[in-house]
């Protein structure tokens, strides 16, 4: 392998001078005919897709090279590296071959180079930022990119009269329009590639990216003209022309955005339908968007525009109705496309330079552009704010406008533009291929230089990043909602009316068209940004190793830190309403002896932090279905024992805002039932909704992604998603048993009495030491149900390890999902509750799994063990109860919301 | 038109504390708008006036507002208060942010003034405090059916306890303003043409 990958390298840079070598090549001359060759040379058949891995592997090497060292990095733009790194490979290639070999196609950029950096500029782009900055984007996209073109093509022919360009640059008016117009242009590829590390604020970076964006209709419609304008020859451009020209400046523009907006539509369309092929989902989005550059392309329309407002139209919808795991794969694929395509395209920019035969240098025509551009920019930027200015809320002021002129960087487009142009039509070309190169060079690299210590200097505003809050989230939301009142109260349909109205009829129409109805259901901004909080307070449990049982277990790492007076007045209101939730180590300050204390200790110790890895090997080769890996379910159980143990310390200072939460979980658990998926352990005499909700004291963290309640919206459906959230319901239950009442999974949750305010009392606190029989922790039947699917024998398994190591094998551990209910309860007495009673309910696996085509090879395996649900911490410990304690049962239930 | 024109002189012989905060252009333009809203020229507004904008009824918070411009139970409200009422959305010159003359109240168009009027439309009891169940009520209205009622109720408790410094289980106005101490109130509550 390596003796075939050496000479390989080496023939790309060697070219043509390496492929004649005949020592390996089957079909040279004078071998003898065909015999069973051992091995054979085909260079020629993998030569194309080989020299392209080739270069994409090269610059990402590079890319990492350079990102060893953050001094280097954070001094020069990566893009200015990428350059000289062209130049030098561009010189080797150069001095091997003898000539230019490699250089970079318009061809190639236009159709495969320059799409993915748009959609992902599109896609990723904050749309309201753009569209509350809309009409400065679009004033300088339009009239600053015609003004730059016009200026600076006329100022050179002015030059060229005044005789300071040499007489060899044969050129006239349109040839220096033509020019002008490929040169204005600011580059999306080159202003991102520095922006992006330059970090002003948003509304200068929007306003400067959202004009390079735009600006390639005008640059198309400029080009086009100006170029059939010069192939006709002057003479014979009527007016009507420039009728036709003015007139497509509108088709190519509106043309190119209607094309994104309508693939946009489909897109949002088709990933409606996906969900039972959520593997294709990312694929869709890609092919979808490059459908729309190549039917603009096609019907010589912007593409680029195209394609940025498919993205931009798409991405809502999209976002809605994808799996989070495609959302994932379309981010990450998104971004290397994207950045692998920047990194080949100023790589091949350096290497293209070198290629001397297709320059022309004129100094008086570089260093006449390199002074236009610069100043028209200005100009142009200082006259055109001037009169937004008028009209701005937030007027932009000048150091903005500094930086406005300064950024307006050239590149790859102007050079893919100007290396198009047919020199037997434009005898300049030449001239102008060498002027364009220096002007892309000068922008990265000078402009893209220093532009960072600019910024530093003249303290341009920088871009604060700083957490979402659901206040945030939520006042913003109220004060659009007043601003568009107001608006109407004062009878002036200004921009806030307007969005106001598009938001009215996305929400009546477009969404119910293009989100599938459970996304559409659950779509709603102020939940997401509540939803991703919780996420993320959920991870940092775990990575705090969820060693936070102290005082201050309450905070919250999204919120603020609270002060020690709420802390205990939380501890106060805990006390004094007296439910008996209390899991907190820090009351178990006043317990009797010695020995309670390391109890009560040593079960905290293993309730939370064991974990024992269970080997599961698994043989998955679904190509349509993702399995995780061990080490991801392990994770998530690792995810889950931690959650128990933070949720017992929260619920015990929480619990009294939080106590009615659980009560549509119960409508939900009922309706589990009815589908036969619940278990009934149900000798409950009383009516089942006659139990106080409001005493249970549970927390219910929702960690629930739409999908699950997708899941609840069609109840034929029961598509197990892989990202799907967990409930995680820990709630005390209290002198259950004495009530006759078991905690029937008909509710699936208990229905606990009220504690009696004793918080100190060891007893309650350690439920294994409760009386005789009553002592089990329980985990419910119900876990089998809440788990994901994935985790669940993996739940199961912890459990039993728990059990193991905690107390004394069990007796009676059922093996067989038939096991009568009653048999089981006659053997097992003190633990009613937790019984699967019924074979049918026990089994967690709705049968329509198997139908959803994941190989769920283990599936079957799984039903003895879900038979063992039993106390936790079996009848071990009994000696130690002090028999007159109340016999608080816990029942530590982990409710999956949806329905499985 | 006499009733502009008196709103315009009085300025200059008593100062009231809403004109400096208004412009003279666009209280011209209100004035326009105030007569046409006011259906049988009654020389004042009342809530059908205003319920009658037809965007209004849609916005989900369209009735606060509406209640907001009726201070302390009144029906009617006239040239001056509806002015008033509007001036908190003037936008807040570059200058003199922050610093007014401490003889003068404190002009309407103020950071502070902006965040008050946001915060008394969630808070309904004027209690000077945004409670769990106010907060549920304005979550209620702008989230939409299709969020549960139990979520929306832990959203509720999140969104107090996050605010919440205090412990009290309640947003003080202080509280409100702090949340929002990085985010750009004289630019986001504000309206160009009101300048």
């Amino acid at each position: 392998m390596l003796r075939a990958a050496l000479p390989l390298l080496g023939l790309p840079l060697a070219g043509a001078a390496a492929e004649g070598e005949p020592t390996q090549e089957p079909g040279a001359p004078g071998e003898p005919p065909p015999s069973l060759a051992l091995f054979r040379w085909q260079w020629h058949e993998v030569e194309a897709p080989y020299l392209v891995a080739l270069w994409i592997l090269v610059a990402s090497l590079a890319k990492i090279v350079f990102h060893l060292s953050r001094k280097v990095t954070s001094l020069v733009p990566e893009s200015c590296l990428l350059i000289l790194l062209g130049l030098v490979l561009g010189g080797i290639v150069l001095a091997v071959a003898k000539k230019a070999e490699y250089q970079l196609e318009p061809g190639t950029f236009f159709l495969f180079l320059l799409p993915p950096i748009v959609l992902d500029s599109g896609y990723f782009m904050p749309s309201r930022l753009f569209f509350d900055n809309l009409g400065a984007i679009l004033t300088y996209a339009v009239v600053g990119t015609l003004w730059n073109a016009f200026t600076t093509g006329a100022a050179l022919w002015g030059l060229q009269q005044a005789g300071l360009v040499a007489p060899r640059v044969q050129a006239g008016l349109l040839d220096f329009l033509l020019f002008g117009s490929l040169i204005s242009a600011v580059d999306p590829v080159a202003v991102l590639a520095v922006f992006e590390e330059v970090h002003v604020n948003e509304t200068l970076f929007i306003i400067v990216f959202g004009e390079s964006l735009l600006n390639d209709a005008v640059t198309v419609v400029l080009y086009k003209v100006c170029n059939s304008f010069v192939e006709m020859g002057s003479a014979n451009v009527q007016a009507t022309d420039y009728l036709k020209g003015i007139a497509s400046l509108f088709v190519v523009s509106l043309g190119g955005a209607a094309v994104g907006l309508v693939f946009a539509f489909l897109l949002a369309l088709t990933t409606r339908f996906t969900k039972r092929v959520r593997i294709i989902e990312p694929l869709l989005v890609f092919l979808l968007a490059y459908a729309a550059y190549l039917t603009a392309e096609m019907a010589s329309l912007s593409a680029i525009l195209a394609v940025t407002m498919c993205g931009l139209g798409c991405k809502k919808y999209v976002e809605a109705n994808i799996s989070h795991k495609s959302r994932t794969a379309v981010k990450y694929t998104m971004k290397t496309l994207a950045s692998c395509a920047e990194t080949v395209i100023f790589m091949l920019l350096g290497i293209s330079a070198v290629d001397s035969s297709k320059w022309a240098w004129d100094s008086g025509l570089v260093l006449g552009t390199l002074v236009f551009i610069l100043f028209f920019r200005a100009l142009g930027v200082v006259l055109q704010t001037w009169v937004l200015n008028q009209f701005r809320l937030v007027p932009l002021d000048k150091i903005d406008q500094v930086v406005m002129s300064y950024g307006g960087l050239r590149g790859a487009v102007a050079f893919a533009l100007v290396i198009l142009l047919d020199r037997t039509k434009v005898p300049a070309k030449d001239y102008f291929v060498a002027t364009t190169i220096v002007v892309v060079f000068f922008t990265v690299i000078v402009q893209g230089l220093t532009i960072k210590p600019l910024v530093k200097w003249l303290k341009v505003k920088r871009s604060e990043h700083h957490k979402p809050t659901l206040n945030q989230e939520l006042h913003e939301h109220t004060f659009d909602h007043i601003l568009a009142a107001v608006e109407d109260v004062v009878g002036h349909h200004g921009y806030h009316y307007w969005r106001d109205r598009w938001e009215q009829f996305d929400k009546k129409y477009l969404s119910q068209l293009l989100m599938r109805r459970s996304a559409y259901r659950i779509r709603d901004q102020i939940w997401d940004v509540y939803y991703r909080l919780n996420i993320r307070d959920a991870i940092s449990f775990v990575d705090q190793g969820g060693h936070v049982l102290s005082s201050t277990g309450l905070t919250l790492p999204s919120m603020p830190s609270r002060n020690s007076v709420a802390e205990t007045s939380v501890t106060n209101l805990l006390r004094e309403s007296g439910s008996g939730a209390c899991l907190d180590l820090q009351v178990i300050d006043t317990v009797r002896s010695g020995r309670d204390r390391e109890d009560a200790v040593m079960h905290h110790l293993l309730c939370g932090g064991l974990y024992k890895p269970r080997r599961r090997y698994k043989a998955s080769c679904s190509r349509h279905f993702i399995s995780e890996d061990a080490r991801e379910r392990q994770d998530k159980e690792v995810f889950q024992q931690n959650m128990k143990r933070r949720l017992e310390s929260f619920k015990s200072t929480k619990h009294n805002i939080c106590f009615t939460k659980s009560k549509p979980r119960l409508r939900k658990a009922g309706r589990k039932k009815k589908d036969g998926v619940a278990n009934t352990g149900t000798t409950n005499g009383k009516p089942p909704r006659d139990v106080g909700f409001q005493d249970t004291a549970a927390v219910i963290l929702t960690v629930e992604s739409e999908e699950e309640e997708e899941e609840e919206s069609d109840s034929s459906e029961t598509e197990k998603e892989d990202d799907e959230g967990i409930i995680f319901v820990a709630r005390a239950t209290s002198e259950v048993l004495q009530e006759g009442k078991v905690s029937g999974s008909l509710e699936v949750c208990p229905s606990p009495r009220i504690i009696p305010p004793s918080p100190t009392c060891a007893e309650k606190e350690l439920p294994w030491k409760s009386g005789q029989g009553d002592l089990a922790v329980y985990v419910s039947s119900e876990t089998t149900k809440i788990v994901p699917v994935d985790m669940q024998t993996g739940w199961n398994q912890s459990i039993s390890s728990l059990e193991s190591l905690a107390s004394p094998p069990c007796t009676q551990a059922p093996t067989m999902t038939h096991l009568p209910p009653h048999s089981l309860a006659t053997e097992e007495p003190q633990a009613p509750l937790a019984l699967p009673s019924d074979p049918l309910l026990s089994f967690a696996f709705p049968p329509s799994l198997a139908k959803a085509g994941r190989s769920r090879s283990e599936s079957s395996a799984d039903i003895p063990q879900q038979q063992e649900l039993q106390p936790l911490m079996g009848q071990e410990d009994h000696t130690h109860l002090s028999p007159g304690a109340a016999n608080p049962r816990w029942c530590i239930q982990f409710n999956k919301g949806g329905r499985l | 038109q006499g009733a502009l024109s008196s709103c315009l002189r009085k300025p200059r012989r008593d100062p009231p504390s809403f004109f400096p905060a208004v412009s003279q252009a666009s209280l011209v333009r209100l004035h326009h708008r105030f007569r046409a809203l006011d259906s049988n020229k009654k020389g004042y507004l009342c809530r059908m006036d205003l319920q009658q904008i037809g965007a209004l009824a849609v916005n989900p918070l369209g009735d606060r507002i509406i209640d907001s411009f009726f201070p302390d139970g009144s029906h009617s409200v006239d040239f001056r208060g509806f002015a008033r009422v509007l001036a908190h959305f003037r936008p807040v010159e570059d200058e003199g942010t922050g610093t007014w003359d401490p003889e003068e109240p404190e002009p309407l168009n103020s950071r502070m003034n902006k965040l008050r009027f946001a915060f008394q439309l969630y808070d309904l009891d004027r209690d000077g405090k945004i409670s769990r169940h106010e907060m549920l009520q304005v979550l209620r209205l702008m989230v939409g059916v299709q969020v549960t009622e139990e979520q929306l109720e832990s959203i509720a408790d999140r969104t107090v306890q996050e605010a919440d410094e205090d412990g009290d289980g309640a947003v003080s106005f202080l509280e409100f303003a702090k949340t929002l101490e990085k985010m750009n109130i004289e630019q986001k509550m504000s309206i160009r043409i009101l300048k």
